[in-house]
């Protein structure tokens, strides 16, 4: 043994070192304990290591061994999150490639190879897995999507992944749906790298969300670094483990620090702001449980994993297997064979082994028609249930009144557009198919059956009254129906246009702006801002609108310090609850659903209230069968202090829209002011019909992200909606006053005759 | 030579300065910011989005609008008796004294000197071979250049046309474009400098470099 360790010293004290500096990265620095003297010590000994006798060499070597144990049971103990979050950040944590070599039995890298390659920050391989069943190995395929991180190596660019490496991922996840193999995704990203260019951060993060929410193969998510909408870009899965020293998070501690802070750009954020955020956001694995925004934890060894931990990599491979497992047994109609299964591997757990990398059966990971069917269900429910932070108040009889209602109406739209409908489409087609030979003589045999199905089901009448629409009663024109004018016209001054100096406009008397016109500056149509109240009187027809879900709104689910003030600020100011309104509304008769995020309210950022708003309407939208409109007059992202309480709201809002799209509806997005982050990379970047306002600003990170994040510059215009428009992220800018009338013509040409498309 | 060297030397000299008089774009009531003999600068930043130093508020109609410095430059004649009065347009609130370097006043003698051939439209610009060989081999100066010589290649949308140099005869001075770049239409393309003239021109930079003190 003593021969071994003289033989071995010199590996001992790299590892001594390795240790060392991987306290002083969880630490801060070495300047904790005494870190930075056993360091010396230690390049002292190496140094002198042929100088001492055998015996004084092994003794240091102990008390080195010793007194680094003493200091790794101390850290342990007393884990703060910002320390876990430079476990993660540490250079020694274990990367995907280490989890490809060490959990998967053979891979295959597709889309490049490390610097050869259109985003190595996204490493995307086909992999083979094995099981073993009493001494036999059953192999399994799939698609192994995740970042990559890498040793350091620069292009990785730390694991933020470009749109383009976000596109690779979607056309992989394709390839693994046709050809029927379960997706292990890998989470390893501080964030998204934010930058517009197409197919942009954020349009390509929502097209992800948007096609994993119906992919038709198990999804199994594990999370290391859970960077905020990078991490989203891949992480709709029906099963999401998160590693024990990992953090899954909105928004990084300094990040939150720079905005609790109000720290400008380029000033030093204070350390003690930052471990108070880390704290706050509540981004550990034990917090993501409680919240229920992951399934399971995946334990590492108490100072995290790190790349020669191969005991943890094998229970990993043990946890992604049984995983898969437990996602596709779900779906099996045999229900008695779903609890055997699971039962049998959980008792593995239950004998007080740590971990078993034997199974008792093998499950085959392909799924049958019925089977997939019931998967996007379950990933449906799963979602769903997800991120209820919000607070529902108690309603008035009169509500609960309005509500029964509710429910009453919505049985009879599932009767008349869901049962009834359904019939009544394969009898028209019946009918349609047979008409179209066209011989008189047929005609005679199904014209009668014609008029008995018309009698039946009788042919819908212009859908929501569009044909009843008169334009000579109704100007489509803003001047003739205007009637709310701003109180921000109430001023007698005047403004200057910002683009005065390029086009020469004239300065202008507020009352005319903000009246007579609507906001817009005559000689270049720059939009002034307005509140979002001018918005819901003259877009709408009067006396339309009529809200609902009023009774559920914003709270602070995490208790984030602070946080109470600044809500009952914003209760007090708006006289709203939640940053969002729903409600019911008519646009030249048309009926249709809208929910608009406004700027007065926390700046329209998203938390669980607004996203439970959100997918209420859209709900409605669907049993109604009712066109969508999201009006955002300004969104922030997701609201920071609700953690990934908001951030699971992505996923969750744009899974319900999907399944709205699908159903048949018509979906529109307008953005107006400032629209920006999680939403828009989610389930508003997601809509095939989106449309910004006349200088508005679209985009997943503000300048100052994109500054800090990468370093570079961007020019003044590089949100503008008309940037947006040529980079293909919006369909079109309308100019505020002629919003109504192109609402009215987007409902008209992309809704079709019915308003419902299919 | 119609140009006379030490007159043109002296009067950079004796004024090494470019004025921009600052004007009130409109009526209002004026409040300072600067203070006389203050160091002012114009706009910064890749796309100049960072404005200029605030030279003053001018307020109107409960507009205060804020005035920055166009120029680098330091503060003169400035009318201090001016602040918090008010104003009709056109009025005169400063002046920003620019102090000219040697490359601008170099640059402002050439243009004197030089015929400046500008581009007709916006497109990416090349010279044809032989002149972009000479140009490379620093013997522009030796190429002479007679109107409606094919020296320029437009190239726009895929289609190249050659361009046929209109103006006085002479040698090809001064290059404003780098090979291939995109240039906008009526900026300079190339300074053509009279054969008389060339002496006169390498005397002026020559004179400039040597005599002048930034």
């Amino acid at each position: 043994m003593d021969q071994k360790r003289i033989l071995d010293s010199g590996k001992y004290l790299t590892e001594f070192a390795d240790r060392i500096n991987y306290l002083a990265d969880i630490k801060g620095g070495l300047e904790w304990g005494s870190l930075k003297e056993l360091l010396q010590r230690v390049q002292n000994l190496r140094a002198n290591m042929f100088d001492l006798k055998e015996d004084e060499l092994f003794v240091e070597l102990d008390q080195i061994d010793r007194r680094l144990e003493y200091m790794e049971d101390q850290v342990v103990q007393d884990l703060s999150p910002i320390e876990i979050v430079n476990i993660v950040r540490s250079p020694q944590r274990f990367t995907l490639q280490d989890i490809l070599e060490n959990c998967y039995d053979s891979f295959t890298e597709l889309g490049g190879e490390g610097e050869c390659n259109i985003d190595p920050a996204v490493v995307v391989a086909r992999a083979t897995i094995t099981r073993r069943v009493k001494n036999k190995i059953y192999y399994h395929q799939v698609m192994v999507i995740g970042h990559e991180k890498g040793y350091g190596e620069e292009f990785r660019n730390g694991g933020c992944a470009k749109p383009w490496g976000n596109e690779k991922a979607l056309r992989y996840m394709k390839v693994a749906e046709t050809e029927g193999i379960p997706i292990h995704s890998y989470i390893f990203t501080p964030g998204s790298y934010p930058i517009e260019d197409y197919p942009g951060a954020a349009q390509q993060i929502a097209r992800n969300l948007f096609q994993m929410a119906r992919l038709r193969v198990p999804i199994v998510a594990f999370i290391s670094e859970g960077g905020s909408g990078g991490a989203e870009a891949i992480g709709l899965a029906d099963m999401r483990l998160m590693a024990s020293r990992g953090y899954y998070s909105v928004i990084s501690p300094e990040g939150a620090a720079a905005i609790e802070g109000r720290i400008k750009e380029g000033g030093k954020v204070p350390r003690e702001l930052v471990e108070h955020c880390a704290a706050q956001l509540k981004m550990t694995a034990e917090d993501n449980l409680k919240l229920k925004t992951i399934d399971r934890i995946i334990q590492e060894p108490p100072l995290g994993a790190r790349r020669n931990d191969f005991n943890f990599f094998k229970q990993l491979r043990y946890e992604m297997v049984r995983a898969t497992d437990e996602v596709v047994l779900q779906t099996k109609s045999f229900r008695a064979f779903r609890s055997y299964a699971l039962k049998r591997q959980g008792k593995e757990k239950d004998n007080g082994r740590a971990f078993n990398d034997e199974f008792d059966i093998h499950i085959k990971w392909s799924l049958t028609e019925s089977e997939k069917k019931r998967l996007l269900e379950f990933r449906s429910k799963k979602y769903r249930a997800m991120g209820k932070g919000y607070k529902e108040l108690r309603q008035s009889v009169l509500s609960r009144l309005g509500q029964a209602v509710e429910s009453v109406k919505q049985n009879y739209y599932d009767i008349r557009y869901g049962l009834l409908r359904q019939h009544s489409r394969q009898v028209q087609k019946l009918i349609e198919e047979v008409s179209s030979e066209g011989s008189v003589f047929l005609k005679t045999v199904t014209e009668p059956v014609r008029e008995a199905y018309d009698f039946v089901f009788p042919r819908p009448k212009a859908a929501n009254g569009v044909n009843q629409y008169d334009p000579l009663k109704k100007s489509i024109f803003m001047q003739e129906w205007e009637q709310y004018i701003s109180p921000l016209a109430n001023e007698d001054r005047t403004v200057s246009c910002p683009n005065a100096e390029k086009y020469g406009c004239k300065d202008l008397w507020v009352p005319d702006l903000y009246g007579e016109f609507s906001g817009v500056c005559p000689t270049c149509g720059h939009h002034f801002p307005l509140e979002y109240q001018w918005y819901l009187e003259n877009l709408f027809d009067p006396g339309s609108v009529r809200e609902f879900n009023q009774h559920i709104v914003s709270a602070n689910p995490l208790k984030f310090q602070g946080f109470d003030e600044k809500l009952k600020k914003a209760v007090e100011h708006t006289g709203r609850r939640s940053a969002i309104i729903t409600f019911d509304a008519s646009v030249f008769d048309i009926k249709i659903v809208v929910a608009m995020l406004y700027s007065d309210f926390r700046s329209g950022t998203v938390g669980s209230a607004e996203g439970e708003k959100f997918i209420r309407a859209c709900d409605r939208a669907r049993t109604t069968r009712r066109p969508f409109l999201a009006y955002i007059h300004t969104t922030g992202g997701i609201r920071i202090h609700e953690g990934t309480l908001g951030v699971i709201q992505m996923p969750r809002c744009t899974l319900v829209v999907r399944e709205y799209i699908d159903s048949g509806g018509l979906y529109i997005v307008v953005y107006d002011n400032n629209s920006y982050a999680g939403p828009v990379a989610s389930f508003l970047g997601c809509s095939p019909y989106q449309v910004g306002i006349r200088s508005s600003r679209i985009g997943f990170a503000g300048p100052r992200v994109i500054r800090e994040t990468t370093g570079a510059d961007v020019p003044p215009d590089y949100h503008s909606a008309k940037n947006a428009l040529k980079r293909g992220h919006i369909q079109g800018i309308w100019d505020r006053r002629e919003f109504r009338k192109n609402l009215f013509e987007a409902l008209m040409t992309m809704g079709g005759p019915h308003l419902y498309y299919k | 030579m119609d140009i006379n060297l030490n007159d043109l030397l002296r009067k950079y000299k004796s004024h090494p300065y470019e004025d921009h008089q600052i004007r009130t774009p409109h009526t209002g009531t004026v409040r300072l910011h600067v203070k006389e003999g203050q160091e002012v600068t114009g706009p910064s930043g890749r796309w100049r989005h960072r404005p200029g130093t605030l030279l003053y508020v001018l307020e109107r109609e409960g507009n205060p609008k804020r005035m920055t410095s166009k120029y680098t430059g330091i503060v003169a004649e400035l009318r201090t008796g001016l602040d918090g009065c008010f104003v009709q347009a056109g009025e005169p609130v400063m002046v920003v004294r620019h102090r000219l370097n040697k490359d601008e006043i170099i640059d402002r003698i050439l243009r004197e000197v030089l015929h400046v051939y500008a581009a007709p439209q916006r497109a990416r610009y090349f010279f044809t071979p032989e002149v972009a060989a000479a140009i490379d081999k620093d013997k522009a100066k030796a190429f002479n250049v007679r109107p409606g010589d094919e020296i320029l290649i437009m190239s726009l949308m895929k289609r190249d046309s050659l361009l046929a140099y209109e103006g006085p005869e002479g040698v090809l001075y001064k290059v404003y474009f780098k090979h291939g770049d995109l240039i906008e239409q009526g900026a300079p393309l190339f300074g053509i400098c009279a054969p008389d003239r060339l002496p006169f021109a390498e005397k002026v930079i020559q004179r400039i470099r040597t005599e002048w003190d930034d």
